[in-house]
């Protein structure tokens, strides 16, 4: 963002965000501990679907498998927090599954920096894996999302099936201290939260920055047209590795955060569902904004904690229709509906009447029609 | 021998069911290009149908019929998923041609609200399908290895689905214009074929194999309301492996995932031998990324 081009417009857009920003911090003064408590979790909900909107909204990449990043991040967490409860014994389900000594990747987790390094490390080495064996060989689209999606159901296989190293079903759970604070206080907890504050808006200028930047550019020229991107001289594997290792890294922060909040990380929190809830919190608030989609995860996730309780079966209804209506009369999800220019008048139409005009097409088929 | 006989049709099951839940999606993705993560759904829907098949029978009619029930319940499992798969295009699918990503996610919406309407209608907890008693039992062969009817039965019944597939879609005058449709849209549409009506049917008969795949898993175990997402993802894969647009790689997809599934889990566990088969998977994608069967075609994108 060139200074010189800041127009009065923008200053007032900065405004906004500086008073968002003031508004966050200062909600331990208005909040109850438990309502705080919800809304840092939804905060680092937040944090994932900012990273998810890096890939989707601005490459054109749809991932389904952000719940296990996260999930990697949060077990990251949750086991140096399981270690430190211990207190040098062995973990409790270790003990049930007949295990008589730490486990050799377990080792590292003792160190609360490297617990940090590794929550953020293993998803993005796992991201950049698959990126490279897939980004590289042109399968994406359907194919990687489906992919990404098997990546999901393995993973989890894997964690409820080897219950002696990971706590199977039950997951990691019972800590007591973090760094020597207890995580009952209410103090810890306010604490937490505006570290979670700090880290979201850290992320969320660090997106902005990356989105800006002529990297981003190279990047929404690959959602809009690959081919042409890889004519023009780019190589987008390249890039959409990049931005998928970026992505995976910010979910495995936000994992991190949620367990430090929410004091248990279980295989059904990163499963399918989750990480396809992940990816509609970004349609309903606007892929392609990041504070669209930042918001998006805020308030859904706000509707489902008073609803889901109350009309558990209501709620599965709305959040179907949710998805069916995001993607049909909501393409920019709400966001969208503040930025109505006369040029996306024809997102109305189905995409291949639409020609190559239509904006923000996730798919790969390039329209042949003309227009008419 | 015994053991690698029983392995081996182990496996020819295992890829019999896939193939018979991938078929359909073979036909939606392969053919159509939508995503349909409502698929999952649509074979719940088939195996409600067989579910309240068998209830009119032991309602309505004499306890002497009560075994043929389930030749009654094929047809009408298909019936039903292709009437609502119908609803389903007509309704959603149409609007979101050329976007696969976003069917994806209606779909998934649509499969939500499916999966909760079962729940409402037919409860929670899984319900039990008496299957007849000429599939209990099974064939004995070399001395002891015993091959269950239901299994066989559901090898059979793939086959003759593939069949009639092949039929339709290379032979008779429909399949032809679905081919046209698919394969280039515009060309299809200036000489004369309605689009909207093909795209309507093959989407129509793609759910009602799914309603068929449901009518047969009903003779593997209890059937509720998420039934279908247990099969989704392997069946997606089995798309992806075989590589779109052409029976034969569905078939081979399915095949070989059954099949190295079955060793696999052998050599190792349930839990590592499907993280070995993913990663089979993405290790064969490298060497060939559009999957075994690829149709050849000069577009770009």
């Amino acid at each position: 963002m060139q200074l010189t081009r800041i127009t009065g417009n923008r200053l007032w857009i900065l405004g906004a965000y500086l008073v968002a920003a003031a508004a966050l911090f200062s909600a331990p003064l208005v909040f109850s501990d438990f309502r705080l408590n919800l809304l840092a979790k939804f905060l680092a909900f937040a944090i994932v679907a900012l990273g998810l909107d890096l890939i989707w909204g601005y490459t054109g990449i749809l991932s389904l498998g952000h719940g296990i990043f996260f999930g990697l991040g949060a077990y990251a967490m949750a086991m140096y927090l399981k270690l430190e409860a211990s207190g040098g014994k062995l973990p409790d389900f270790m003990g049930w599954s007949g295990l008589k000594e730490l486990p050799l990747f377990w080792m590292p987790f003792e160190n609360f920096g490297a617990a940090v390094a590794l929550g953020i490390l293993i998803p993005a080495l796992l991201a950049l894996g698959l990126g490279y064996f897939t980004f590289r060989n042109r399968i994406r689209g359907v194919y990687f999302t489906i992919l990404t999606q098997a990546l999901v159901i393995i993973t989890t296989t894997l964690l409820v099936g080897q219950q002696a190293f990971t706590g199977g079903t039950n997951g990691v759970t019972g800590y007591s201290t973090l760094l020597g604070y207890s995580l009952a206080s209410p103090e810890t907890k306010r604490v937490l939260y505006w570290v979670t504050v700090a880290v979201l808006i850290g992320i969320f200028i660090l997106c902005r920055y990356l989105t800006g930047s002529r990297f981003g550019k190279v990047l929404r020229a690959i959602r809009d047209g690959e081919n042409r991107v890889r004519f023009i001289g780019y190589n987008p594997a390249v890039y959409q590795m990049v931005i998928f290792t970026v992505s995976a890294a910010i979910a495995g922060i936000a994992g991190m955060l949620f367990v430090l909040h929410v004091g248990i990380i279980s295989p059904s929190m990163l499963g399918i569902v989750p990480s396809i809830e992940m990816v509609l919190w970004v349609a309903i608030g606007g892929r392609g904004t990041l504070i669209g989609a930042a918001l998006g995860a805020i308030l859904m996730n706000w509707a489902k904690s008073e609803f889901s309780t109350a009309y558990p079966e209501g709620w599965l209804f709305f959040m179907g229709a949710m998805f069916v209506i995001a993607v049909v009369f909501l393409p920019k999800g709400v966001a969208g509906l503040f930025q109505w220019r006369g040029k996306d008048r024809k997102k109305w139409l189905p995409a291949w009447a639409r020609g190559s005009g239509g904006k923000l097409r996730t798919g790969e088929k390039e329209g042949s029609v003309p227009q008419g | 021998m015994e053991l690698f006989i029983l392995q081996l049709f182990n496996g020819l099951s295992i890829s019999s069911i896939l193939l018979l839940v991938a078929l359909g999606l073979a036909i939606t993705f392969g053919l159509m290009k939508v995503i349909n993560m409502a698929h999952g759904e649509l074979i719940m829907i088939g195996a409600y149908a067989t579910y309240l098949t068998q209830n009119l029978f032991l309602d309505y009619m004499p306890a002497s019929m009560f075994n043929w029930y389930f030749v009654l319940a094929i047809p009408v499992s298909f019936a039903i998923a292709f009437a609502i798969g119908l609803v389903l295009e007509m309704g959603l699918i149409r609007f979101l041609y050329g976007r696969p990503l976003d069917s994806l996610l209606a779909t998934w919406g649509v499969g939500l609200v499916l999966q909760q309407l079962a729940r409402t209608i037919f409860g929670a907890p899984n319900v039990a399908v008496k299957s007849p008693a000429w599939l209990d039992g099974g064939m004995q062969i070399f001395g002891g290895t015993l091959l269950p009817y239901k299994r066989l039965f559901i090898i059979a019944l793939v086959i003759a689905c593939l069949v009639a597939m092949y039929v339709y879609i290379y032979r008779s005058l429909e399949g032809r214009r679905m081919r046209a449709v698919m394969q280039n849209r515009e060309m299809a549409a200036c000489l004369g074929v309605s689009t909207r009506r093909v795209d309507a049917m093959t989407f129509a008969i793609g759910s009602g194999i799914a309603g068929i795949a449901g009518c047969a898993l009903t003779l593997l175990g209890p059937i509720g309301p998420s039934l279908g997402t247990y099969y989704i993802v392997d069946a997606f894969m089995v798309v992806v492996l075989g590589g779109v647009g052409k029976l034969v790689g569905t078939v081979l997809g399915a095949t070989g995932i059954g099949m190295f599934n079955t060793l696999f889990e052998y050599w190792t566990n349930a839990s590592l031998g499907k993280v070995l088969v993913f990663v089979c998977i993405v290790a064969f994608l490298q060497w060939k990324p559009s999957g075994l069967v690829a149709m050849r075609t000069r577009s770009l994108d």
